[in-house]
């Protein structure tokens, strides 16, 4: 059923294992987002799959075939590079027809689709450019316009967007995912930008120092994050250590009512809850007391630190148009007790 | 103000003086030379003179020795360019220990003077050569090597090959391995990705290389002066024999300055070549 597999797919470089043991099954025509830290091994685990390292142990399908050991240039991949890895010496169109040259499209299809794929880019005016004369994000999309113009299986992309404005940034996600509906194109695209990865992909595998912990739709992952690293690194996340009592975690002496648990009265936990699931009351009201300690503003919605006896939370509150709590104003915090999550462990709060 | 006129010029005055004292004023007088007439029996004489030049251009014995220091340096260019280039590239290829040890491989025999490596090469060319008995031991006869055009080119590329493989690694060094490796994806083989992606951008290494390795064998000395013998002659050593055998002077400096010419007139031509290049690639 998996269009594309990696089987117990590990690379060790002389001794430090960059990627270990990854299991993934992906879809045809499925969007996957590989979303990690720097160093973590998203890149390496592309590059694999491309064909341009080779792995140390495990196997790659592709359809139904082992391509593990296959050559880079039969696997016909579309690949969109971190460093771009454009021709210097060629035009912005010389370089998107390269893929269409090598496998042998007339000279007017070529022309046609070269032009095509540019104008998709917004690069059409700049077709006879070098790349040294262009911009960061135009040589990205040059080099996205490169690996998509071939028409390929499967698309990787190695944070393709990571230097676009923000506008144009969403305008590409958008176009990218446009693409991938219409022509159906498995894609995986790395990212260490968590927006996007949730924003844009059908499932996201995260990646911690190799391994692959979790492999979720977004949806489940921002709510059901399977680790400590991944509830702080998707998302923002209140964690607070506690012992756990009856119906709640007792947190610096307040009991916080929590969902059940399944852990013995007593046990050290981890409480944790996302800043949106917090709501504000007045002073006096809801189940916590607090204070406020700092206040930012993000356009959509406001950030602000409660100091409380169990700790400084945060608590995002949508904006409504009018100033909610000002800075050093006594407030109360609720929350539906099913919105307070606890896992046994004291688990280093992040 | 008037300081700050004479500073740079001070400044530029040391550098100035060594060039105009080891460049210009022998330039000048080896010109002042050429123009000057001749005689078997009484030497240099103090009038002016067009003959030597006419002289040296009109005997084909001197325009053979040219042709043959032409063809002789761009020979040994292209052999350096065939060689040197994937030697370049593999070296660029490789992991870090063996890396070093094969660049200082390359680079090592720079550290030999010309004239011992010319040496080296007539014992292994010469008729009971390391060569001729091998060859000799697996029955073949022996082959005439020493004092042909053949063994002064084997020795030149010899010479001449870091002149080429140190410029064409070091673009090789600027190239991101990634943009070979995008090519490969693209669906191009190795060969291609070669042709179409590495090549044209180490070319300009390639000829920055060929450039020198031209320049210094059209004006080798002691490789085809040992190499060569008396007969096989190429410019420069003719030169040498016309100032210490033939005694004429001025014939030997008009030789020279038609060397100079020839050697300049080529190399910028070749350069104005490369620039355009650059210009079209760089920016
Ligand atoms: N050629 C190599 N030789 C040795 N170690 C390497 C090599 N390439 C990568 N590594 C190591 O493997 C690990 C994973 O690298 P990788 O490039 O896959 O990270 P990444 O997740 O893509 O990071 P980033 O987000 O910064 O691009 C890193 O610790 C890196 O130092
Ligand atoms: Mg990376």
């Amino acid at each position: 059923m998996g269009f594309l597999t990696l089987e117990g797919v590990s690379k060790v470089y002389g001794g430090l294992a960059a990627v270990r043991d990854v299991d993934l099954a992906v879809a045809r025509g499925e969007f996957v987002s590989l979303l990690g830290p720097s160093g973590c091994g998203k890149t390496t685990t592309l590059q694999m799959i491309a064909g341009l390292v080779e792995p140390t142990a495990g196997r790659i399908g592709l359809d139904g075939r082992d391509i593990t050991r296959e050559k880079p240039n039969r696997r016909g991949l579309g690949v969109v590079f971190q460093s771009y890895a454009l021709f210097p010496h060629m035009t912005v169109a010389e370089n998107v027809a390269f893929g269409l040259e090598m496998r042998k499209v007339p000279r007017a299809e070529r022309d046609r689709r070269v032009a095509e794929m540019l104008a998709l880019v917004h690069l059409a005016n700049l077709a006879e450019r070098y790349p040294r004369q262009l911009s960061g994000g135009q040589r990205q999309r040059v080099a996205i316009a490169r690996a998509l113009v071939i028409a390929p299986p499967v698309l990787l992309l190695d944070e393709p967007l990571s230097n676009l404005d923000a506008k144009l940034r969403e305008e590409m996600q958008f176009e990218l995912r446009r693409i991938q509906r219409s022509v159906g194109t498995t894609t995986i695209m790395v990212t260490h930008d968590q927006a996007e990865a949730l924003s844009i992909s059908d499932r996201v595998v995260v990646m911690e120092a190799g391994r692959m912990t979790q492999i979720d739709a977004p949806y489940r992952l921002y709510e059901q994050p399977a680790t400590a690293f991944i509830s702080t690194f998707v998302g923002k996340m209140n964690r607070l250590a506690g012992v756990w009592g009856d119906g709640g975690v007792a947190v610096a002496g307040t009991v916080l009512a929590s969902a059940p648990a399944d852990v013995a009265a007593g046990t050290a936990v981890t409480a944790w809850i996302r800043p949106e699931k917090l709501h504000l009351r007045p002073m006096g009201e809801g189940r916590l007391a607090g204070r406020v300690a700092s206040r930012f503003f993000l356009g959509g919605h406001w950030l602000l630190t409660v100091g409380t006896e169990a700790g400084d939370i945060l608590v995002s509150v949508p904006n409504t148009g009018e100033e909610p709590a000002r800075e050093g104003e006594p407030i109360g915090l609720d929350w539906e007790p099913a919105s307070l999550r606890v896992e046994a462990g004291a688990g280093a709060a992040a | 103000m008037n300081r700050s006129v004479a500073t740079p010029l001070m400044l530029a005055s040391p550098g100035a003086v060594l060039f105009a004292g080891l460049v210009i004023v022998p330039l000048v007088l080896t010109l002042i030379l050429s123009f000057l007439a001749y005689d078997h029996g009484t030497g240099i004489k103090d009038s002016w003179t067009l003959a030597h030049y006419m002289h040296v251009l009109s005997d084909s014995y001197y325009l053979g020795i040219f042709w043959r220091t032409l063809r002789l340096a761009a020979l040994t260019t292209l052999i350096c360019a065939l060689i040197g280039a994937p030697e370049a590239y593999i070296l660029s290829r490789m992991r870090s220990p063996w890396r070093s040890v094969f660049l200082l491989v390359i680079i090592g025999p720079l550290l030999v003077s010309v004239v011992v490596r010319a040496f080296g090469w007539s014992m292994l060319l010469g008729s009971t050569g390391l060569v001729n008995a091998a060859l000799a031991a697996v029955g073949l006869g022996p082959v005439r090597l020493l004092y042909t055009e053949t063994a002064i080119v084997i020795a030149l590329v010899h010479v001449m090959l870091p002149f080429m493989v140190i410029p064409v690694w070091t673009a090789l060094q600027k190239l991101d391995p990634m943009v070979e490796a995008a090519a490969w994806t693209l669906g191009a083989s190795r060969f291609s990705a070669l042709r179409r992606v590495v090549m044209p951008q180490v070319s300009m290494g390639l000829l920055s290389g060929s450039l020198i390795v031209f320049g210094l064998s059209a004006s080798a000395f002691a490789i085809p002066g040992l190499l060569g013998g008396r007969r096989l002659k190429m410019a420069a050593t003719l030169v040498y024999d016309e100032y210490m055998h033939e005694l004429n002077w001025p014939l030997g400096a008009a030789i020279a300055i038609l060397v100079l010419v020839a050697n300049l007139v080529i190399m910028l031509a070749y350069n104005r070549a490369v620039e355009a290049r650059a210009r079209r690639m760089l920016g």
